[in-house]
């Protein structure tokens, strides 16, 4: 008998018939709460500073680039292949390289930057988390080797929350093969409970919502 | 009780250094935790239905299980099943002699503890190298995670200086900050030339086919992400029916471990890395793995031990743990959680102390964000230690009454002299009464309460001398 069978089989012997077998899951318990969009950016944004990030509202995607320019300081980043990155700008910088399609060569790339640059998929507001989808135009890397990794979020895309995010895209395997939500820089308290940050990801997040 | 490590206990509740460690690490999580919960008004509403899905999907494991597989294979992941620790250990192995892989970077993982996976990989040659900070250090060291959570909790950052001096060959530093730069490009090379990297799993969904892992320091996902090859294993308990119920056990996970709303990293990865896709493995195992819990899952009422969602809450509400800390209990788990699932796994017998480390206080059952009963479940795994001992006990009688029959059966004058001493004893119907109480107790009282037995005959012998004695009269 195969493993595969053997467990199988352990499971429905040990389980016989319970009085609860075959029946419906219980629903899904997930409530949207309403909130305007400055509120939910007021939320973003308080929920992203106590976490040591650092948010930035920009009036216009050139504003945006801008911002962008002035964190980057003429240090190397890597920037994702996502469309909106191109529009404000940011992947015209002089030290952004951007367009990798080569898993090698990105990593490279990510390993010697100051910086990675992406567009987040979405953004909770309640805990100021990214939601990153990997994709052609996201790679997974870019907000993860660098010592600093810059979000640009266009506004729509703030939800308030796990709730509306998880009814937005009730299964991301449809959609990528990892979705990553992130919230504040890298960290641990692996000794003596003491508050580190940047430990395996980035210690640096900065959100530029536009 | 016997097999009580009695002298360990002493040795940590001697040790100054390590209690004020235990307690300000378990005060300040606890304290962390409850501060969470104050904003989050519907805690108890998530908790219900929290226990309500696992409740479900255990008593559904089968039907879960298949739906996993599928979806998972569907994404181009493939599945493998493992009865027990070796064949979780060894496929990992056979896959890195067929990959040609020697390093092999690990997440955090409380599932390969209890396997022993390092240990294996190590013995066969290979390099298995833990990337969580704490891990990292408990490996350098040789030791066990002291904490679900916080594996180095006992560690102080001279024990790390001195860890990092002797293992790395780095100069003495003391600085917390410099000690996890330190392991950051030690471990980044690694990540970097590693073939295969070995996670655990949070949880797994049903309904997409995916692992769920959860962490903050980024090297989770570099371990998913970076090597050419992700394995994650998971003990078949790990399961939820959707990508939907994440929105509760998400919530209640990071605020139940550290007080943190969301973890720093969740990572949702369904199959490895797609056709278009830019980075990621370029191929996916997912181990379940047995290991003991089909045996658990026959108990209708402790079965509930397999919802635990590992936050650690338990230990550090837990008296018993705040003094004795994560080395005095055995196997991969301590703490309250420890005392109800490794006596399950590992059978009660090994070591029947556990259940018994507890003063029943009900904080460990009053803080799991899953409701599980642990007071409920250490009341019946006592009970279930008793009826083991007695059996044992009733065994080791039996067996004594029985040499003792055949020694007197062997002996003719001696058994003439138990006869007559039986036929003493056992005259009148309040024999029950005469026997010693070393005897009449225990299983053996309950055994012979509900028996009665006829008069002792006389032997052959003995008649035939009475007769002669009359006739000689």
């Amino acid at each position: 008998m195969t493993a595969r069978e053997q467990i199988l089989d352990s499971v429905r012997a040990a389980l016989g018939s319970g009085p609860d077998r075959h029946r419906a899951a219980p629903a899904v318990r997930i409530s949207v709460p309403e909130r305007t969009p400055d509120a939910r950016i007021e939320m973003f944004f308080s929920a992203i500073s106590n976490l040591a990030g650092k948010p930035y509202l920009a009036t216009s995607p050139t504003d945006a680039c801008r911002h962008v320019a002035g964190i980057l300081d003429g240090q190397p980043a890597v920037a994702s292949n996502a469309p909106f990155l191109r529009e404000c700008g940011i992947t015209g910088l002089a030290s952004v390289q951007t367009g990798f399609t080569d898993s090698g060569a990105l990593r490279q790339a990510c390993a010697t930057a100051a910086a990675g640059i992406t567009c987040a998929h979405y953004a909770l507001a309640d805990t100021g988390t990214l939601v990153m989808l990997a994709s052609p135009e996201e790679a997974r890397l870019i907000s993860l080797l660098p010592p600093s990794h810059i979000a640009v979020v266009p506004q729509a895309r703030i939800v308030t929350g796990l709730d509306e995010l998880f009814s937005l895209v009730p299964q991301p395997g449809e959609l990528t093969s990892s979705m990553v939500l992130i919230t504040g820089p890298s960290r641990t308290a692996d000794i003596e409970q003491i508050l580190v940050r940047g430990v395996h990801g980035p210690g640096e997040i900065h959100i530029v919502v536009v | 009780m016997s097999g009580v490590p009695e002298e360990r206990f002493h040795r940590t509740l001697a040790d100054k250094g390590l209690q004020e460690a235990i307690r300000s690490s378990t005060v300040r999580l606890s304290d962390h935790r409850r501060t969470a919960l104050e904003t989050l008004p519907e805690y108890e509403e998530l908790r219900t239905q929290a226990n309500a899905v696992k409740r479900h999907t255990i008593e559904n494991l089968e039907s879960y299980l298949k739906q996993f597989e599928s979806n998972a294979l569907a994404h181009g992941a493939q599945v493998v099943w493992a009865r027990d620790a070796a064949e979780a250990a060894d496929f990992v192995l056979e896959l890195a002699k067929r990959k040609n892989a020697r390093l092999i970077v690990k997440s955090k993982s409380m599932t390969t503890e209890e396997i022993g996976l390092n240990e294996r990989l190590a013995h066969h040659g290979l390099e298995p190298v833990e990337t969580d900070l704490g891990e990292y250090i408990i490996q350098l060291a040789g030791e066990r995670p002291y904490h679900i959570v916080a594996p180095a909790l006992h560690k102080t950052r001279y024990d790390v200086a001195a860890l990092f001096t002797e293992k790395l060959g780095v100069a003495r530093e003391i600085e917390i900050e410099k000690q996890t730069r330190i392991a950051r490009s030690v471990l980044r090379e690694k990540f970097l030339a590693a073939d295969i990297g070995v996670s655990g799993a949070n949880f797994l969904i049903a309904d997409s086919g995916a692992v769920v892992l959860v962490e903050n320091e980024g090297n989770a996902r570099l371990t998913t992400t970076a090597p050419r090859i992700h394995v994650a294993i998971a003990g078949i308990e790990k399961l939820l029916p959707r990508a939907q119920d994440l929105a509760v056990f998400l919530k209640l996970l990071g605020r139940s471990a550290t007080g943190q709303p969301l973890t720093v990293y969740t990572s949702f990865l369904t199959g490895p890395r797609r056709e278009a896709e830019i980075d990621g493995p370029d191929e996916l195992y997912v181990v379940l793995l047995d290991n003991g819990r089909t045996r658990l899952l026959a108990d209708a009422e402790k079965r509930q031990s397999l919802y635990c969602i590992r936050c650690g809450a338990c230990l550090n509400h837990c008296p018993v743990y705040r003094k004795l800390g994560g080395h005095n209990y055995p196997g991969a788990y301590s703490g309250p959680i420890g005392a109800i699932i490794t006596p399950q796994f590992m059978g009660v017998m090994h070591h029947p102390w556990l259940p018994f480390a507890s003063s029943l206080c009900g904080a460990c059952g009053e803080v799991c964000p899953v409701k599980i009963d642990i007071p409920k479940l250490l009341l019946d795994l006592r009970a279930d230690v008793h009826t083991a001992e007695a059996r044992q006990g009733q065994g080791r009688l039996e067996r004594l009454g029985f040499r003792a029959w055949a020694w007197v059966m062997r002996h003719p004058r001696m058994y003439e002299m138990a006869g007559l001493m039986a036929s003493a004893l056992l005259a009148g119907d309040r024999w029950r009464s005469r026997l010693p109480d070393l005897v009449n107790q225990g299983p053996l009282r309950a055994w012979l309460s509900q028996r009665d037995l006829p008069p002792v005959a006389k032997s052959f012998h003995r008649l035939w001398r009475e007769r002669r004695k009359a006739a000689a009269k």
